[in-house]
């Protein structure tokens, strides 16, 4: 008969172990790291050739991606007089002068109007429809879920030409509803199936209980069952923006002036003088900010809702 | 509190038919068994009458008023689930308290009741604990708590004891039969284990392939059982059968196996055909001499007693005897009934024959 060993691992295992998870550590944020460290790099240092591992910060990036500007000839820098704002002085040093705001704010609000409006839609419908699956006997149950789940089975983009059509007939193209609710769509099938695994580990005696001490079906489902769903919600929600906030082709196809979200819009920010590469930088990092944020806030949950139904309790 | 009575219950799932017919009454403050083995309809049974399943057809009476069709919450009754079902994102406290807030009690009186019922389960230590570092003791105290604190019309237990471990458990059906007393609550309990059945009931319903076997107190159905099953649910060593061929008529007082004639109560009842004599291995003794004999196959020494196997020509049976007597193994041993405790079965349809003994028991029932 074998014996299992389950001692703890020598000084040597540990520190092995350690090196590898740095290493993976770094290779896996380097690029993040380079992205955010090009954001406050200046133009030149950008495209500098050996890359620049030691440069002098500034947020030039940062002021290029909120604004639009325009450069204008030595005799009329000199009739504007001094520049009277820290970022006006920032852009004067090239001969440069901000003429207004981008529109980057206005695409980044798009993509938190519709990032979180269609995952807080498809939670609230992906939820609901796990419960029925769960708890009811619905007919051609298993028909019903395999049909949800097949709408899985190709890459979305593979529809975009009916979609686009059916969007431009139904007047959806560019509007915010629209793409919350394509967004919504494509990640509804995914909600279902995971909210519906983590509501069948919750034992249906909660409900019954509450049932008997007086409350009804709807309050038995939201005082008792939700709370014990929080884990697979949160972990749901986290894919679910992820996806939405990440997406980009039908964000190319589908938007232009009104609902286009980051995305699309961070590649095409030209500087005075051709790609203005920090402010792409400063865009990209600004944009990871939310995502980084609301899977911190949530990651106690996701942690468990990954390895949820691993082990059984 | 309330008297509940059952009226021709019945309930299908789809094609299976899970609970045929059954009819029985639980008094007002009885502590009342629904037994019977895995798969026979009991704890279906049960459900309906808390209303977390609809009956197809039937009736459900709770305090005189039918509730068949009603909501769980519209029934005032209280649950105890086998898992006990304490909702896991609440103390102990809020489990407790969850039924009075529902009825929309105010704050001082829903904690009034709370203390009350944690002195009377001795729980006041661990109101403010969460529920999921609890003993499975003190699982079942607040699973019990939550039930009792609203005051229901009756208590509705599925196998509450059955996640408890064997030592435990005895305790804790101690316990609960004491709090029944106290409380004088009416109860329905739902068990496989005929053993708590009898130490616990007053009135036991034995079901088996969702029918209504037997109804009546515990030793009536374990002195009188109505059917073979029944007599062989019921009893550790169950019931011994010796079957024969043979006949009895009304007014008849002994049947003949194989040549020997063996003394039972007068029978009510006539029959030819497949029977069986069916005996208690309390009720064997053994007779040196005795017309019918059997061998000793196996000898289980328990203590004061002992269960002695012997093989007869009407199949094994097994006595009960005190574990002084001696018995060896290979040895003839004759065998002698005490005649005011047998019950002549039709081996056919499994039911008793009625006899002057049992006619009391089976008449009413």
């Amino acid at each position: 008969m074998s014996t299992y060993s389950v001692t703890e691992p020598s000084g040597r295992q540990k520190w092995f172990a350690g090196i590898l998870v740095v290493l993976y550590a770094v290779i896996t944020l380097l690029p993040l790291l380079w992205i955010i460290g090009t954001g406050f790099k200046s133009p030149a240092d950008a495209i500098a050739y050996p890359p620049k591992m030691i440069f002098e910060p500034t947020v030039e990036g940062y002021v290029n991606l909120f604004t639009t500007r325009t450069r204008v000839p030595e005799e009329q820098l000199k009739e504007l007089g001094e520049p009277t704002t820290w970022y006006d002085k920032l852009v004067r040093k090239d001969g440069v002068i901000i003429t207004g705001a981008s529109r980057f704010a206005e695409r980044f609000t798009n993509s938190v109007i519709i990032g979180f409006g269609s995952t807080v839609l498809c939670i609230v419908l992906g939820t609901a429809a796990a419960y029925a699956f769960s708890r009811f006997k619905v007919p051609l149950k298993d028909d019903l879920l395999f049909f949800i789940l097949s709408t899985r089975m190709m890459p979305p983009i593979a529809v975009a030409i009916p979609i686009f059509l059916m969007f431009r007939s139904l007047g959806l193209s560019d509007t915010h509803a629209g793409m919350i609710l394509l967004y919504t769509a494509v990640n509804l099938s995914l909600s279902v199936w995971l909210l519906k695994g983590f509501i069948d580990e919750i034992p249906v005696e909660y409900e019954e209980a509450a049932l008997i001490d007086g409350y009804t079906r709807f309050q038995a489902f939201y005082k008792v069952v939700l709370p014990q769903a929080v884990t697979g919600i949160a972990s749901t929600a986290i894919f679910c923006l992820i996806f939405a906030w990440n997406e980009y082709a039908f964000a190319v196809l589908l938007t232009s002036g009104n609902a286009q979200t980051a995305p699309p819009f961070i590649p095409t920010i030209i500087g005075v003088s051709g790609q203005d590469w920090p402010a792409v930088a400063a865009g990209a990092t600004i944009f990871l900010v939310p995502v980084m944020v609301f899977t911190i806030l949530l990651r106690k949950h996701l942690l468990r809702g990954i390895t949820f139904g691993a082990v059984r309790k | 509190m309330a008297q509940i009575r059952i009226e021709n219950l019945r309930k299908d799932f789809g094609a299976f038919n899970a609970v045929k017919s059954s009819s029985f009454t639980v008094e007002n403050g009885e502590f009342f068994m629904l037994l019977g083995p895995s798969g026979c309809g009991k704890t279906t049974t049960l459900r309906m009458m808390a209303g977390l399943e609809l009956p197809t057809s039937g009736e459900i009476y709770i305090g005189g008023e039918e509730v068949g069709m009603k909501r769980a919450s519209e029934r005032d009754i209280a649950f105890v689930f086998q898992m006990f079902a304490l909702y896991p994102h609440m103390n102990v406290r809020k489990n407790i308290s969850y039924p009075l807030v529902s009825q929309g009690l105010n704050k001082a009186e829903v904690a009034s009741r709370v203390a009350e019922v944690a002195k009377i389960l001795r729980i006041e230590n661990i109101l403010d604990k969460p529920v999921g570092g609890l003993s499975g003791g003190d699982r079942q105290r607040v699973a019990l708590g939550r039930a009792i604190v609203r005051k229901p019309k009756a208590f509705f237990m599925d196998e509450p004891l059955g996640a408890l471990d064997a030592e435990f458990r005895e305790h804790m059906a101690e316990e609960l039969r004491a709090l029944h007393d106290r409380m004088g609550a009416t109860t329905v309990y739902v068990t496989h284990d005929q053993l708590e059945a009898m130490q616990m009931g007053d009135k036991i319903v034995v079901m088996n392939h969702g029918v209504v076997e037997q109804f009546g107190k515990p030793q009536q159905i374990y002195d009188w059982p109505a059917t073979k099953f029944v007599a062989k649910f019921i009893g550790s060593p169950p019931m011994n059968f010796l079957e024969f061929d043979g006949a009895i008529d009304i007014g008849g007082d002994e049947v003949n196996l194989s040549g020997t004639s063996v003394k039972v109560p007068v029978s009510r009842d006539k029959r030819l055909g497949k029977l069986a004599l069916g005996v208690r291995p309390e009720h064997v003794r053994f007779k040196d001499g005795a017309a019918l004999a059997g061998r000793v196959i196996a000898v289980e020494y328990l203590g004061t007693t002992q269960i002695v196997t012997l093989e007869t020509p009407h199949g094994d049976i097994k006595a009960r005897t005190p574990s002084n007597q001696a018995a060896r193994v290979d040895e003839l041993i004759g065998l002698e009934f005490d005649a005011r405790t047998l019950t002549v079965f039709d081996s056919i349809s499994g039911k008793a024959l009625v006899s002057e003994a049992n006619e009391g028991v089976l008449r009413r029932g």
